[in-house]
Formats: structure tokens, sequence, C-alpha cells
């Protein structure tokens, strides 16, 4: 069954397209991963997914499971399941994780008409949630994101992936500034998170985070299009010869 | 009530006439040293008018107009018809502090609760205290505000005849906080003038918080001195928190003297209100003395927060620490002045001082004035003041996961204030500022809670 549908999406920011048509369609329960060279468009695309207000979108459609995303506010769509693992997490002095996050488990509660949970059930599942990444205690009672380290930073993405569990999860560069330990660590919880409803979008530079998280596709992006789209072992040839070949194979 | 006369001429002509219609009866319902200085008052206020936007200390703020009004004055202290424990609740319930009220400007005080006090401690209308320290009377009443160039003070001696007066004796230690509503409560428009003297032994400790509300509909304008004196090794905590209407002016002058190695907490809070214009006054006379000196305003609509303090060190090694906060939405508008002035020889001064504002809107406006005057050579002095608005990668980050913009960005302004509600020594009242200040993001403050009937325009 089809979770996302992008249809010739264009979008650009202050004037400047960046997005030139975009097609891409991901299946609930796959993984598919996002390559391309610096400026291709991948974070542009990861940003209008969720509706960040900086880009506009000049033509074409996202559907996510049937529904017009396009017509969604970002808090809509976070509601409905779409989860972006920021590339660089806002740090947000004065706020707590905790009542940040009672907040957003409440809001997605209220969303499946679901009851709001009482302070122990919260502060339980806050606990369990924060094991799957290793979050330490101390972090979950600081304000949001401030003066965690890199690494910190990119667990605390997926900490709130897992208090949130989207069935759509976009990844933008979560292994960027990670050491090797907390890159599995970060990827262990992605997997642990995934089941056959849930996919994952993947956008990386590298295929060390594949290596942790299995893609069943992988894309290439570049100059705001896809232009190749493959198995998992385009990644690996990419690793190896760059994207020299692609450009070559597009005629530039 | 007696009501000012002849509408057309300045704003202060209608006051100079009252004056001096109502002088013997001012004279009658006041204590006679309050009486004393009144005259001086007079000519000072008379020579000198109504501030304009030409006094410096008044640069954005207007009161003339608010003065023009055709208020009444209770200057025949007409009893206050009303129980005001029985009709008013403060917003700030479940305090466990003593509470006193100050219907316009007249003092009320169940015994029970006076004789919850602590021995010795003294809390009474001036005017019983003229009765019962004359000696303390004469030598305080009016000799911190007598200092001072500002003509609304002058005005506030002229016409006040009564106020609070709290006296807490050397070594004592009030552990309960002593809360003082000041309720403006008429069914006409209504100027009350309210004085409040503090005076705080030496190695005392004390705590006191003034609410001020403002029941109904009414134009309401209040003029308020207060002189707080704070003795030798004392700790002293001063809260204000106003909760009016957008009817309501309120012009607050507060004259603080701090003696040596003294702690004071100085905090005040404007929720909600219409005009309000607050001076504080710091003077730091004894070495080692110390002074926190904060503040938050929340305002919108068309409200106007003015808060304009000065500190002086006066002798060497003394510390301050100023902290405001704004966060001003619609088209209210801020003005934040703080001078910190190190006189000759006040060596080893630490200051510092920091205004922060937010402006929700572009039609918002803040003006922020940071002002030193560094007459010694070896001081530690900074100051910081910006205007901005929120982080918007901070508000589309809380949306991606699922809040609300409105949600987000009161989260975000709860946090920006907070940081001011967290110095507050008063565990009790921080509790409830949080809540109260979330509320009043969130729009639920329209009415202050059990004031049933006031409410903004």
């Amino acid at each position: 069954m089809k979770l996302l549908e992008i249809n010739d999406l264009h979008a650009s920011i202050d004037g400047k397209e960046i997005l030139k048509g975009i097609n891409l369609e991901i299946n609930a329960g796959e993984v598919h991963a996002i390559m391309g060279p610096n400026g291709s468009g991948k974070s542009t695309l990861s940003a209008v997914l969720v509706g960040n207000p900086a880009y506009e979108v000049t033509r074409g459609t996202i559907r996510f499971n049937g529904k017009d995303v396009l017509a969604m506010s970002p808090e809509e769509r976070s509601r409905e399941g779409m989860f972006l693992s920021f590339q660089y997490p806002v740090e947000i002095p004065g706020v707590s994780m905790v009542n940040f996050m009672r907040a957003a488990v409440n809001e997605h509660r209220k969303h499946r008409g679901l009851p709001q949970l009482t302070a122990s059930e919260f502060l339980k599942l806050m606990r369990e949630k924060r094991a799957i990444v290793e979050l330490d205690n101390k972090l979950a009672n600081r304000s949001v994101n401030e003066g965690f380290s890199g690494g910190e930073k990119k667990r605390n993405e997926i900490f709130q992936m897992a208090m949130l569990e989207p069935t759509l999860s976009i990844l933008d560069e979560t292994d960027s500034g990670l050491d090797i330990d907390a890159l599995r660590i970060v990827a262990d919880g992605v997997n642990k998170l995934k089941t056959p409803e849930t996919s994952v979008i993947v956008i990386t530079h590298y295929q060390r985070l594949l290596d942790y998280i299995k893609p069943d596709i992988v894309h290439v992006l570049y100059k705001g299009r896809i232009v190749k789209t493959s198995g998992p072992e385009l990644a690996l040839e990419l690793e190896e010869k760059g994207y020299d070949w692609i450009k070559k194979e597009l005629g530039e | 009530m007696t009501k000012p006369s002849d509408m057309n001429a300045s704003p202060e002509r209608q006051y100079v006439d009252l004056f001096r219609q109502v002088r013997p009866m001012l004279a009658r319902h006041s204590a006679p040293e309050m009486d004393a200085l009144r005259d001086e008052a007079f000519s000072f206020f008379e020579a000198k008018g109504f501030p304009t936007l030409k006094d410096e200390a008044y640069r954005y703020t207007d009161l003339r107009l608010k003065f023009a009004i055709d208020y009444g004055m209770n200057l025949n202290r007409l009893e206050v018809k009303v129980d005001p424990y029985k009709a008013f609740r403060c917003d700030v319930p479940n305090l466990s502090t003593s509470l006193f009220f100050v219907v316009n400007d007249t003092f009320c005080a169940r015994p029970e609760h006076l004789t919850a006090l602590p021995s010795g401690v003294e809390l009474m209308s001036l005017r019983e205290a003229a009765a019962k320290h004359p000696s303390l009377l004469a030598s305080r009443y009016g000799k911190l505000a007598g200092q001072s160039q500002d003509s609304l003070t002058a005005f506030n001696t002229a016409f006040v005849e009564d106020g609070v007066f709290l006296y807490v004796p050397d070594n004592v230690v009030v552990e309960k906080p002593i809360q003082l509503i000041n309720v403006m409560s008429s069914t006409v428009d209504m100027m009350a003038n309210r004085r409040i003297l503090i005076i705080i032994g030496e190695n005392a400790q004390a705590k006191l918080l003034v609410c001020d509300h403002a029941d109904g509909e009414a134009n309401y304008l209040s003029t308020q001195v207060a002189e707080i004196y704070v003795g030798r090794n004392s700790v002293f905590d001063y809260y204000e928190l106003e909760e009016t209407t957008a009817n309501t002016t309120r012009v607050a002058n507060t004259y603080l003297s701090q003696d040596a190695s003294s702690n004071v907490l100085v905090n005040g809070v404007t929720l909600t209100n219409g005009t309000t214009r607050n001076h504080v006054n710091v003077m730091l006379e004894g070495e080692n003395a110390e002074i926190m000196l904060g503040g938050i305003a929340t305002v919108d609509r068309r409200q106007h927060v003015d808060n304009n303090t000065v500190i002086q060190h006066r002798v060497p090694r003394c510390t301050s620490h100023e902290l405001f906060k704004y966060v001003l939405d619609d088209e209210a508008t801020g003005a934040f002045a703080g001078k910190v002035r190190v006189n000759p020889g006040a060596q080893k001064t630490s200051s510092q001082q920091t205004n922060k504002n937010l402006c929700l809107t572009k039609q918002a406006r803040m003006y922020a004035q940071p002002q030193l005057e560094i007459y010694a050579d070896d001081v530690k002095c900074s100051h910081g003041a910006t205007v901005g608005q929120l982080d918007e990668n901070a508000v589309f980050y809380m949306r991606q996961r699922g809040l609300s913009k409105k949600e987000a960005m009161n989260l975000l302004m709860f946090a920006f204030v907070n940081e001011v509600v967290d110095f507050i020594r008063m565990d009790a009242l921080k509790d409830r500022l949080h809540l109260l200040v979330e509320k009043r993001f969130r729009g639920e403050l329209d009415r202050c809670g059990g004031c049933s009937k006031c409410k903004y325009e």
C-alpha cells in the first residue's frame, strides 16, 4: 500500500527553485535512501515534506496515506504520522524536554482520539523510550537540546521519534557529526522502532549509515530531480565511484 | 466624592483648584507628619506640572491625558462598604500569606491576621502609625521620596491622606510572607493616592507581596509612593503583581534605601493592565549591600508598561543585578530605562543589567534605554538590551513534533519570562506565577479570578 506519493514536486526558497519535479513513491514498510551531492536538494525535500514555512511549493502534489499533505499545517502532518529527524536540531532554552514531549505526545493522542496520559504513565513512557537510544535521564530533564553534544542531539531526535511512533520517519543526515558508537546506537534505535507498517527515508552522504539501516531502494537526487533509482547496491557503487559517472550518464 | 472641576483647562488646573479647595479637609483626614510635607510638595507640583514627553524620565509615557479624566477622589474618607475579605479573592490563592487589603486608598485588616504577625511587627494604616510611632513616622516619612525631583511623587505627597505602614524591628524574622492587595473598586471613575512606608530594622527578614487589582469597568488612576528602608544585615523581598484592567492607570514610585550588607529583592510583574509607569529608585547606602531588581511585563492590545529604574551605588563594594523581560503583542508598547549610577569612590562596585524583549507583532513597540554613569575606576559593570522576535526555527521544530503554532509560541514565551520568575524567593508565588503567566499567554487571564466583574473592553 502506498504511504507516500510525491508527484512533480517543485519548491523554491527566496524565489530560487531548488526542487524541480520530484517523483517518488514509498510503500508502507519500505526503507528508502536518498543520496546525492551537496546542494542537490535533499534537505529541501525533507523540509518541504514536513511543511517548513521557509519553502514555497510552486507545483506538484504530495499525498500521505492518500491525504493531501500540502493542505496540512506542519503540526497536522506530524500528528498524521510524519516525523523529521532534523539535521540541525534546534536548541530551545527554558523549555524542558519533559514538558515539550508531554505536550507533543498528548497532541498526538488527542488527534487519535485517545485520552491524555497521566503524569505517571507519561514518565513511564519516557523511561521506556529513553532506553531505546540510551539517552541519559539528565538530558531528558534539561531544556530541549540545550548544551547537548552533537551525538546527544541526534540521539534525542530518535528518542522523540520513539515517543511519537511515526509511520514515516525522515532522517536528514542523522549520521553527520556522529562517532561510530553513537552512530550504532542511533541506527539500532531506528531499527528497533521499525515495524512492517512504518517507512523510513534516510538522507545521507555515506554508505556507513546504510550498513546499519538497510535500504530497500536507493535514489540519487541531483539538481532538484531524482535522476537514478536502484537497489541497495547503488549506495555501494556511489561510495566507491562518487557521483561523476552519474553526471556523465546525464550527459554533463 | 469630591470631583476636580473645570475639565477644559490644562490637566494640572483642576488639581491645583481642587487642592486649594480641599486643603483643610486633607489636613483633617491625615496624620500631622504627612500633612507637614503637603504644601511644599504641592508647590513643587504646581511649579513643575505633570511630566511631558520632553522629560527624560517620561519620554515614552504621556500621562497627562490620563490625569485629564474627571476622576472622583474619596477625600472625605467615606467608609469602604464592602468587606474585601469577602468580596475579593486574589488570583494568587493558597499563598500561605498574611492577607491585608487596601481598598482604593484605605487599609483594611482583620484583627486575626494582625495578631498572627510575629511580636513587634507592626502593620497598620499610616494614620494609626502616627499615633503609635510618631517619631518613626516623622523621621522617615517623605524622606526618601522628598529627594526626588519627580512631580508625580510630589502630587502623591500633596494629595495622599493615608496608606500602609510596615515595621519589622531589629532581629525579627517574619517567616510568613505578607500579602497586601490593592483593589480599585468604584462604580464611577476614581483616583486613589496610596502611600506605603516600610521600615525593616537590622538583622531582620521579611517578604511582602503587593497585588494590584481593579474591579469593574470604571476608569481608575492610582498613584503610589512606597518608601522602603532596609537596615544592616537584613533581607527583604518586595514583590508587586499587577492584574488590572485596560481602563486602569498605575503610577508607582518606589524609593528604596539599603544599609550595609542588606540583601533586597524587588520584582515587579505586570500581567494585565492599561497604562503602567513604575519607577524604582534604589539607593545603596552601606557597603556590601546587594539588590536584585527584576520585572516582567506581558502586554497586548494597546496596553503600555514603562519600568523606569535607577540604581545608585553610593558606597564601595555593593552589588546590583537587574533583569527585565517584556513580551509585547498586538499594538502594545513597552519602555525600560535602567540607569546605574556609580558614585565617585564607590570602588569594587559590581553591576549587571539585562533587558530582553519580545515583540510578537510588527506593530508592537519597545523602547529600551540602558544607561550607565560611572564615576569610579575599579568597578565591574555590564549591561545588555535586546529586542527581538520568537525564534522561528524553534517554533517550527515544535510544530514538527505536533504542537500547534500557538502552543509552541506559548512555551517559548513562557520559557522567556521564566528566567525572571525563577529568581523569586517565595515558592508559592513562583508556582503561582508559572501558572498565571501560562494562563496569560493562553488568553485565559481576561478576568482576574475573584474580581468577577472585571474584564477587558
